[in-house]
């Protein structure tokens, strides 16, 4: 069971770390939330998989872990916040910039000669945003 | 006490010179005075006791841990130079009352000027190496502040920052000396690391320490190959030159050298680098010194050869060979003083500093004439001046060293060469000045002689120099011997300080020096032709595009990584983290560690299957964003699927109401975003995102393995023993979350609400339009409100009130908690916004909800300070059990008010961000039937 736990946190965290490169602010989101999951499964199974074992007190001789626990459940609602966060300002870059590139601006593609000018013109046209914002 | 006045006063008094400011120049220099008067009275008053030998110290305990005590002591050595620097900063001060005009900034000047004098007085003063490098420092800066004083010039701006990067760069060198010097002394204080010149001069680290300290001196004293910064701290006010570069700020270097003299003097390797630094410096100084055009430039490069002649003689071998460098420390900076106001005199009153135009001033300024041509013939070394003496000293101790073995004639020759350029360039200071012709084309003409008081500091000075000249027992004796045993720190050996020592080697190198000196400047016209086809290098430029240089090579590089991309930063970020784990990991012999597996049950695995792949379709959709979506939330209801599989049942609850309101909130942003994402990455970049995705999940996986096949102690065994006793609860994590780490959670419902302030000020005044069509062209509903939902929303309410209130109350003892019931009671009210809209919810609550979430804040913090009040410690929680009818036993603990607060934020926190999302789109009317 474990050797299944690990492998399916780390396809979470392939699919949440190849989103979190993505140059959209909406993927990014995504990938954020993915791989928070990923991140909780892992501080959650630090406090080891048990199996039908009691998180509450009573007659049982063994319990499940508790810290892992209560640490992963504020990290839930923590990461909510942050998701929150990240989806709002993206909104709202998206309205002001006129894009929902990471970068705020649309990169044009280009010759790979041109690569040079292309960082110029991109450093004007984000100036130009700074300016009218 | 006295000790500390000394050198507190200055920098007490430095606001004076500000209140004076309004009125004139005379009262600003008075309020100037007034520190250094009581400085020289309080000085002045211990000159019997330390004439005598004895040593004032005073020592206050500071930061006892690093060694750093607040400890003075005044010695011959440091009387000395406390004197120079109070005497000719007094000078300085009624000097620059006349020198500056009305118009410049005189307050700020000599505010500058009394802190220099403050730092330059502690430097000398202090009796600990850490505090005296804290002044050390102090010059540097302040020494910044009066170079760079006409700051609306390039070349002062220039010469200041060289000025504090040389000198700033080899504060820092002498700071690793010092630190090495206390690691091997085992203390900072003077009199400790003066007494233990043996341990460290036998340490295998002395060579480190002494090239370290040497390095701080050299540059402080400008020093071959660290001497371009002195010509360029030109730029600076007169005044500021006469004083830095006479008495203080370049002397610091040499009086380093004099007081850690016992400490570090008498190897091989100090006798190589001091004696041969300074020889350099004293011949390139010298011989540059006379093709200065510039009656500054030509001072400049005759103090760095008089300071490279100070260093030899503190190199070399003898122990008289100090006694003359510390009277050549007095003399020095008496006629250089005295020079440099003489040269800031001709400036003021010609307008210009070039000796190719300024000639024949006898004529306009016979009385300051006298005075800078004693001063010049003092600094020559001509009979009857306080400059023969010491270098008759000098030349007789280069005939007195033995290291060189059958090279020991080069000593003297080169000491003799570097004699008859310091004469020709005095000569020329004389002769070129205020001879040789007529003015040529001056600014301002006729010059005159200067205000009456400005020339008593020039003339204080050149009595000096002829006091000492021709009367030294009488007049420098005492002074000379006790600074010279302070430096020496033993008894001194038999010297004389008579003007006539017979005819001997030493007046045959002075005559040798005058007679050599008077014919190069005969000859000057041919040497001028030939220093003119030197290549001209203006150290200024060439430390400025250095500078530049430096800077464009940063910053290329910089851009190499920062190039404004964040998926390239992130990347790079990532790649630390694979590099860095994989380093950790390495060491690992095997993956798999010695617990045995659990067995692994099909449905189980078959959820654990259904995660995985709905989170790679999540990657693949990642394009379309509502298939995407709901790819996400499969993959988080398993996750929730998979807590409650492994014994987490307030960790599998939590996720699931999360699990809704973060799909709910990530839809309600998808309507507002672009639906579909282009393609825009390449091929190159699309295989760099795989291999770095496939790098963590490979690692992840592998840590997870790892840990998980490993045995491990928990601390859970206290959670779990105190649980009930402690904090009244069965449920451990619920307690844990309210009562062991109540103030974690605190934070954190403090951040919860902060984000969903933060999300308000990110929306406020932001208006979108409503999508007309879908991604496929079909127009949305435009009817209001679902009726349907709307009805069932009603019904659900009241349900979901109760479930959570239920599960708000027992969570303290089974799973349940203030998140849980916060999230619950969240989406049912976002389930009833939804049909019926924010406006006709926010109507009907009656309490806006940042108040909810402020007041949680505010009662999870308010149940904290409650305990602290009745004496227990923050948080404390006290309970007590009692029966209620239907519900059973629960429990009324002041933790379940903090649960209050806790679930009063979330509510808050959650409802703000959604029902925020939900308005900005409202404000925009719909055209009818769109």
């Amino acid at each position: 069971m474990e050797l299944l736990v690990a492998i399916a946190i780390g396809v979470l965290t392939f699919s949440g770390v190849y989103l979190i490169l993505r140059a959209r602010t909406f993927s990014v989101a995504l990938g954020l939330t993915l791989f928070s999951y990923a991140v909780n499964l892992f501080l959650f199974a630090m406090g080891r998989l048990h199996t039908g074992k009691p998180a509450v007190l009573s007659d049982a001789v063994s319990y499940t872990d508790p810290v892992p626990q209560a640490l992963v459940l504020t990290a839930i609602v923590i990461g909510f916040a942050m998701t929150a966060f990240v989806l709002i300002l993206a909104l709202r870059a998206h309205t002001e910039l006129g894009s929902d590139h990471v970068d705020g601006v649309e990169k044009p593609k280009a010759e790979p000669k041109q690569r040079k000018v292309m960082g110029k013109t991109n450093k004007l046209k984000r100036k130009r945003a700074g300016a009218t914002r | 006490m006295i000790l500390l006045v000394l050198v507190f006063a200055p920098f007490l008094a430095a606001l004076l010179p500000f209140l004076a400011a309004q009125r004139g120049r005379t009262w600003i220099a008075l309020a100037t005075a007034v520190a250094p008067l009581i400085g020289l009275s309080l000085l002045l008053s211990q000159a019997s006791r330390v004439l005598a030998g004895e040593v004032i110290s005073v020592n206050y305990a500071w930061i006892t841990q690093l060694g750093l005590n607040l400890s003075f002591r005044l010695d011959g050595l440091s009387f000395l130079f406390s004197l120079l620097i109070l005497g000719i900063g007094l000078l300085v001060i009624l000097y620059a009352r006349y020198y500056l005009s009305e118009q410049e900034r005189v307050a700020r000047f000599f505010t500058s000027l009394l802190l220099f004098m403050g730092s330059m007085l502690g430097l000398v003063l202090a009796g600990n190496l850490l505090l005296m490098l804290m002044f050390w420092e102090l010059t540097s800066l302040s020494s910044f502040l009066l170079i760079g004083f006409w700051s609306q010039q390039t070349a002062a701006r220039q010469g200041a920052r060289m000025a504090l990067a040389v000198t700033g760069g080899g504060g820092l060198a002498l700071l690793a000396g010092i630190l090495v010097i206390g690691h091997v002394v085992g203390s900072y204080e003077l009199t400790e690391v003066l007494a233990a010149g043996d341990v460290l001069r036998a340490h295998s680290l002395y060579p480190v320490a002494l090239v370290l300290v040497l390095l701080g001196v050299f540059t402080k004293s400008a020093q071959f190959p660290f001497h371009f910064w002195l010509p360029h701290a030109m730029s600076a006010p007169t005044p500021v030159s006469a004083y830095l570069h006479s008495a203080t700020m370049v002397k610091a270097g040499v009086f380093l050298l004099a007081r850690l003299y016992p400490l570090l003097s008498g190897t091989d390797w100090w006798f190589y680098l001091v004696t041969f630094t300074g020889l350099t410096t004293l011949l390139i100084g010298a011989v540059t010194a006379l093709f200065q055009h510039d009656l500054k430039g030509l001072l400049a490069y005759s103090t760095i050869s008089h300071l490279g002649l100070i260093t030899l003689l503190f190199g070399l071998d003898s122990d008289f060979a100090p006694v003359a460098a510390i009277f050549h420390i007095i003399n020095h900076a008496t006629f250089k003083a005295s020079l440099f106001m003489a040269a800031g005199i001709i400036d003021h009153e010609t307008g210009s500093r070039d000796m190719r135009r300024i000639n024949g001033l006898w004529k306009y300024m016979p009385h300051t004439a006298v005075l800078a041509m004693v001063a010049s013939s003092a600094m020559a070394g001509v009979p009857l001046l306080n400059g023969f003496l010491s270098k008759e000293m000098f030349f007789s101790e280069t005939l007195h060293q033995h290291l060189l073995g059958s090279f020991s004639w080069l000593l003297p020759t080169m000491a003799t060469i570097a004699g008859m350029f310091s004469v020709a360039y005095s000569l020329r200071f004389i002769h070129d000045v205020f001879f040789n012709g007529t003015p040529i084309n001056l600014p301002k003409f006729p010059p005159h002689e200067p205000p009456r008081y400005m020339k008593i500091p020039v003339e204080v000075l050149v009595f000096c120099c002829l006091l000492v000249g021709m009367l030294p027992a009488f007049t420098i004796d005492s002074l000379l011997a006790a600074a010279a045993q302070a430096s020496l720190g033993h008894a001194l050996p038999e010297y004389d300080l008579a003007i006539w020592h017979g005819f001997n080697m030493p007046l045959l190198m002075s005559v040798l020096a005058l007679i050599g000196g008077i014919l190069i400047y005969a000859q000057r016209a041919p040497l001028f032709r030939w220093y003119d086809g030197l290549p001209d290098i203006n150290a200024r430029f060439v430390f400025e595009s250095t500078v530049r240089f430096l800077y464009g090579l940063v910053s290329r590089s910089l851009a190499r990584i920062e190039n404004g991309s964040l998926q390239r930063y992130i990347s790079l970020l990532l790649i630390a983290v694979i590099v860095m784990l994989t380093v950790w990991l390495a060491p690992l012999s095997q993956i798999t560690g010695e617990v045995a597996l659990t067995p692994v049950d099909p449905l189980t695995a078959l959820g654990l299957l259904v995660m995985a792949s709905s989170a790679l379709l999540t990657m693949a959709f990642h394009r379309q964003r509502l298939t995407a979506l709901l790819m996400l939330s499969v993959v988080g209801l398993v996750v929730a699927m998979v807590f409650a599989r492994f014994s987490a049942p307030d960790l599998a609850l939590t996720q699931l109401v999360v699990e809704v309101v973060t799909i709910l909130l990530m839809l309600l942003v998808v309507y507002f975003l672009p639906a579909q994402a282009p393609t825009e990455s390449s091929s190159l970049l699309h295989l760099r995102d795989y291999s770095i995705a496939a790098g963590c999940a490979v690692l992840m996986a592998v840590l997870t393995f790892a840990v998980l096949t490993r045995p491990y102690q928990s601390i859970a065994d206290f959670f779990l023993a105190n649980s009930l006793t402690g904090g009244g609860g069965t449920n451990v994590v619920n307690v844990i979350l309210v009562d062991f780490r109540g103030f974690d959670t605190l934070g954190e419902i403090s951040v919860l609400a902060i984000t969903a302030i933060a999300t308000v000020a990110l929306l406020q005044g932001l208006q979108l339009p409503h999508a007309r069509v879908d991604n496929n062209g079909r127009a949305w509903s435009t009817e209001s409100y679902p009726m349907m939902l709307g009805i069932l929303a009603r019904l659900i309410l009241p349900l979901a009130l109760l479930v959570s209130a239920f599960i708000f109350l027992r969570g303290h003892n089974e799973p349940g908690g203030g998140f849980i019931a916060g999230l619950i009671t969240a989406v049912a009210l976002i389930l009833l916004q939804v049909a019926y809209g924010q406006r006709w919810v926010q109507s009907r609550m009656g309490v806006r909800f940042p108040t909810l979430a402020a007041a949680g804040v505010l009662i999870a913090a308010a149940t904290g300070l409650a305990s602290l009040l009745l004496g227990y410690p923050f948080l404390t929680s006290a309970f007590t059990h009692i029966d209620l009818p239907i519900i059973g036993e629960i429990e009324v603990a002041s933790a379940m008010l903090f649960d209050l607060g806790v679930y009063l934020t979330v509510v808050g926190g959650t409802l703000l961000i959604l029902s925020g999302l939900g308005r900005i789109g409202h404000n925009v009317k719909l055209p009818e039937g769109a």
